[in-house]
Order: C-alpha cells, then structure tokens, then sequence
C-alpha cells in the first residue's frame, strides 16, 4: 500500500462522533470527532479538564482500567473498527500511547524501559539490539543514561524514555498526551524536535494532547480545540494560530483594540464554547 | 565446645529459616506484580503438597507425580485468574484481598474434596540422619532443603532480571497502566505470576510436607511467613531470604539462650516479636522498595 492512496478518503485515525462516560454516569466527551491522516502530526488543543486524556485513551482504550466506556461513536483504524480491541491488540496495529506524566516505570533502568516496549514484537536478540540503538540515535540522552534506574532521572529525560519506549512497538502512531508538561522551554523544544524528526524520518503519525498551544501549533499541521467534551473549533495549524479568538483565549495575545469580553464576537464565541 | 554448640544452633536455625524463605517468596511474587496480599498462599502450599502425595500414592513414579502436580498448580493459577482476578480488576486492593481469602476456603475445600482428608506420609528419598561438619551436627535434610531454596532463587532471580516475561513482570510491578500502554497484556502476566508462585507453593509443600506430613496444618505454614515478610518487604525476593534467615537463627538462639529463663516455648511467637519491633523502625522491611518519589 502507497502512503499516497486516497489520503482524503480513508485517514490512519478516524474517531467519529464518540461519546465517553466514567463510571456510568459522568458525560465527559459529548460528540467528538478527528482524524489523523498517514504521516500527520494533529494537535489537541484545550485547558485543563477539557477531555484531551479522556479523548486519547479512548483511542488506546485505555478508558477500561478507569471505569470509562465509550458509549456511543466509532473509532477506526486504517479502516478498520478498532474500539473494541484491548490495548495490547491496538499496541500490535500500531498505536501506542504515550501517557500524560511519563509513568515510566521507576525501578526499571533505562534500557529495561526500552526494552518492555518492545514486549509484543518478539524480537531476536540482535533485532532488539537494532531496535535500541535506533531509539539511541534519536535519544542519545538516553543512552548516556541507559543504565540508572528511571525513576532517578529528570523530568525530560523520563519524557524522553517514555517516548523511546512508545518506539521500541515500532508503531505507526503515537498518542502522545502532554509532552511539555512540566518541562523547561528548552527542555519542550528539543523534544518537539525529535517528534518532528520521528515523523518525518520514521514516518510515525502523531497525535499530540498539550495544553501549550503555542509550541503545539508550531510542530503541528492541523489542529483541533476541545472545550467541555467538545470540538469547538477544528482548521489547520497556520489558520488557528491566526485566529483572533485562539490568540485570544489560548495563546494569551488579545490583539490592540479587542478588550476580551467587550468585542461582541468574541463573546458570543465564547459563549457558546462554554455552553 | 560452647563456640561449637553455638554455631549449630545458629546453622540449625538459618537452615529452618530458609524454608520460612520459601513460603514467603510465594506472597512476594504475587505482592510484587499485582498488588494483591495472597491470603492463599498457605492453601497452596496444602494443595500442592497434598496433589503431590496423592498421585504418588495411586501408583505414579515420583517425576511424573511431580509434574501432574506441577501441571495441577498451573491449573489452579490460570482459574484464578480467569474466575476472579480478571472480574476484579481495578477493584481495590482489599477487595483482592477478601477474594483470596475466599480462595483460600475454596482450595482447601477443593483439596480435602479431591484428594481426601487422610494424614499422607511423603517420602522424597532425602535421608535425615544428621552430618557431622567441623564437629557441629548439621541435618542433611536441612542442607538439601536449603540448597534447593537456593537453587529456586537463583532461577527466579535469573528470570526476572533477564527475561522478556521477567522484565514484563517487574514492569507491571512498578506501573499497570503504562504496561497496558505499551501492550503488555496485564492478564498473560498475573497468570504466568501465579503459576510461578504455584512452582513455588509445591516446592515449599513438598519440603515441608516431608518435614511435618502432609496434613491440613500444612496451610498454617504460611504464619510463619508472616514475620518473613514484615522483615524482609513484601516486595523483595532477596528479603525474603535474608528475613526467613534471621527469623530462622534468631528464634532458635532465643529458645536456646533465652528460653531457660522464661520457661521455654519462645521459639513459637519470639518472630513475631522481632517482626513487630523491625515494623516500628523500618515498616517497609530491610529490602522494600521505597517509593520513588521523583517524577
Ligand atoms: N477516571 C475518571 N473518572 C471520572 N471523571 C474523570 C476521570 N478522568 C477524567 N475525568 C473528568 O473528565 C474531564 C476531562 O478530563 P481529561 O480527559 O483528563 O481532560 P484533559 O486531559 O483535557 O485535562 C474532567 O472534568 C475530569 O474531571
Ligand atoms: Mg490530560
């Protein structure tokens, strides 16, 4: 298969209109739907609590382990229906998650990190060496750092280990929830360069939750905006980081003259986001 | 002469403390992957013991009644966690807890039921007589039980450092979610988990079944472990070594030393004493992991 076939028609990630409840009774998503064309890189936009995680690991599914169903909606991969699958089926198509918060595992070195990633391909020896020094050429971080136990490493190093990780399923698709949290600027910036150079290189799809919009957009080609389990506002990177009201309410830049509140548009936007 | 009274005492001891060893490194496999206090590690070691026995007595030669019953602890693991585990899942820890404690009637009711509720002799060919080393009697049986032991931490220690299952083990141990996320199937690990502890049940079954008899007290083995477990931390495999070695010399230098003076019969709950003191100084034992704080 071309990567060019019908890139229109059937994209890698395809979530159609999906509704998600926790514990039975808590609407968190009310409708959302996205997709991640072969190769893109698609940020998820939107404050805190607004669905982003929920969103993501109802693509993984990992809402199980946290009492979340997807009630309503498709999910499909490569065209296939992929939400009934367990996460370790989706880890064998090729979606991998990257969860907010690193959760590398503590008392692991490093490389044992890397290597549990690599639990569903039953590599030979000299494959899984292959595999490591791939991760090792785009983290050579980690590879100075290869032998200390995760849990002693930095905050970037463990996002970086994280990702590694996510690499070492050989996915065609990382979800990767809140890299910059936490991180120095520069520390951010160098790891959305490696995201960039994993999708270029390895033509591995992203799909990227982040509360930091600005540096999202940057690496981004298309963008959504989640607002209260909704998709409020959906265009491509360039067309949202130039909106008036994305500025306005993401990247903190009101431009002269709109006093937030006062421009009547605005208003009614946000009203209606909030609704 | 002192000196050497004193080291047999001590040697005697470390011996008895290494099969304490070996019913604790039961409930710290499990412990370790799964969270779960295994209130049926006791049941297990009787069930295995008791399967052991039983297919010895109708006529099968010593290894296959050692493998059916190897096969048989397989078969209890992959029950358990398809019938309860799997069901409970994200519940928490005391919910696990109580249902292992439903197990443990379960086991042995299921024991008792299949295999009869006769005392059975079991007669592993290790001969008891007592050896004498640089003067000291030492119990043969005792050197090869623990030799044994020995060996089994050895193999699981090779297994859980080196492996793709072991590394998957410990990576459950640290973190389910993130396991789950780089597809580890949470279930294929609890099982392979119990079955292992299940090896280490009728190791432990066997050894101390031909100490004490194949008998329902058996299951009581497992309050031994107890003291094991506090010193050692409930989630390290070399603890559990050391701490079934300093119960084991300890409470035999007590009853020995001490004993006189009180009266005698220390030896019975003296472990639960050390185990008690040990827990208001260091709660997560000589060798638990602490909790990685740093994020
Ligand atoms: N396990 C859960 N049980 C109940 N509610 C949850 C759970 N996880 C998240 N939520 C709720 O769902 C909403 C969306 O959360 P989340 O998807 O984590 O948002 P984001 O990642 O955008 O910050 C929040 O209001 C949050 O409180
Ligand atoms: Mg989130």
């Amino acid at each position: 298969m071309s990567a060019t076939e019908s890139p229109a028609s059937t994209p890698l990630l395809a979530v159609n209109n999906i509704e998600v409840i926790y514990d039975h009774v808590i609407l968190v998503l009310k409708g959302v739907s996205l997709a991640v064309p072969e190769g893109g890189i698609v940020a998820l936009l939107g404050a805190n609590g607004a669905g982003k995680t929920t969103t993501l690991k109802a693509v993984s599914n990992l809402l199980g382990a946290e009492r979340g169903d997807v009630t309503k909606g498709a999910i499909h991969f490569r065209g296939e229906r992929v939400d009934q699958l367990t996460p370790a089926e989706l880890v064998r198509r090729g979606v991998v998650q990257v969860m907010e918060g690193r959760h590398c595992f503590a008392h692991l070195s490093i490389e044992e990190n890397l290597l549990t990633g690599a639990y569903t391909q039953a590599l030979s020896r000299s494959e899984l060496r292959d595999a490591l020094e791939r991760v090792y050429h785009y983290f050579p971080r980690l590879k100075e750092r290869r032998a200390s136990q995760a849990g002693y490493t930095s905050g970037g190093e463990q996002q970086m280990c994280a990702i590694g990780r996510a690499i070492m399923a050989r996915p065609a698709m990382i979800l990767l929830d809140e890299p910059s949290m936490g991180l120095a600027p520069q520390i951010v910036e160098q790891i959305f360069e490696i995201v960039k150079d994993l999708n270029v290189r390895e033509r591995i799809s992203f799909l990227l939750a982040e509360q930091n919009t600005m540096v999202a957009l940057r690496y981004a080609d298309f963008g959504y905006i989640l607002e209260n389990g909704r998709v409020v506002m959906e265009g491509s990177a360039q067309a949202l980081g130039s909106n008036e009201d994305v500025k306005e309410f993401y990247l903190g830049l009101a431009s002269e003259g709109r006093k937030s509140f006062r421009d009547a548009r605005s208003y009614r936007r946000r009203k209606r986001w909030l609704a | 002469m002192e000196l050497i009274f004193f080291f047999e005492v001590l040697v005697g001891g470390l011996l008895a403390g290494i099969m304490y060893s070996l019913v604790a490194l039961g409930f710290v496999l499990i412990y370790k992957a799964s969270g779960v206090f295994n209130f049926a590690q006791g049941a297990m070691v009787f069930f295995a013991a008791l399967a052991f026995v039983s297919f010895q007595s109708w006529g099968w030669p010593f290894p296959l009644a050692l493998l059916a019953a190897l096969a048989t602890m397989i078969v209890v693991a992959l029950a358990t966690e398809r019938v309860v585990l799997r069901k409970l899942v994200n519940q928490p820890p005391i919910t696990l807890f109580m249902a292992t404690i439903g197990l443990t009637f379960v086991l042995e009711g299921l024991a008792q039921l299949i295999f009869g509720t006769d005392v059975h002799r079991l007669e592993l060919g290790i001969p008891d007589d007592p050896l004498e080393i640089q003067g000291m009697l030492i119990s043969t049986f005792d050197l090869i039980a623990a030799g044994v032991a020995a060996l089994l931490v050895v193999a699981l220690g090779v297994f859980f450092q080196y492996t793709r299952v072991g590394r998957a083990l410990r990576a459950v141990a640290d973190d389910h979610q993130a396991a789950l996320s780089i597809g580890i199937p949470l279930q294929h690990i609890w099982a392979i988990v119990w079955a292992v502890a299940g090896f280490v049940a009728l190791v432990a079954g066997l050894l101390w079944g031909a100490r004490l008899g194949v008998q329902f007290a058996l299951t009581l083995v497992a309050l031994k472990a107890l003291p094991v477990l506090i010193l050692g931390g409930f989630t390290s495999v070399p603890g559990a070594i050391v701490g079934g070695l300093i119960i084991g010399a300890s409470e035999k230098l007590a009853e020995v030393y001490v004993g006189p003076f009180v009266g005698g019969g220390i030896e019975n709950w003296f472990a639960y004493v050390l185990a008690l003191g040990f827990l208001l100084v260091r709660p997560e034992g000589l060798f638990g992991e602490r909790h990685i704080d740093r994020v």
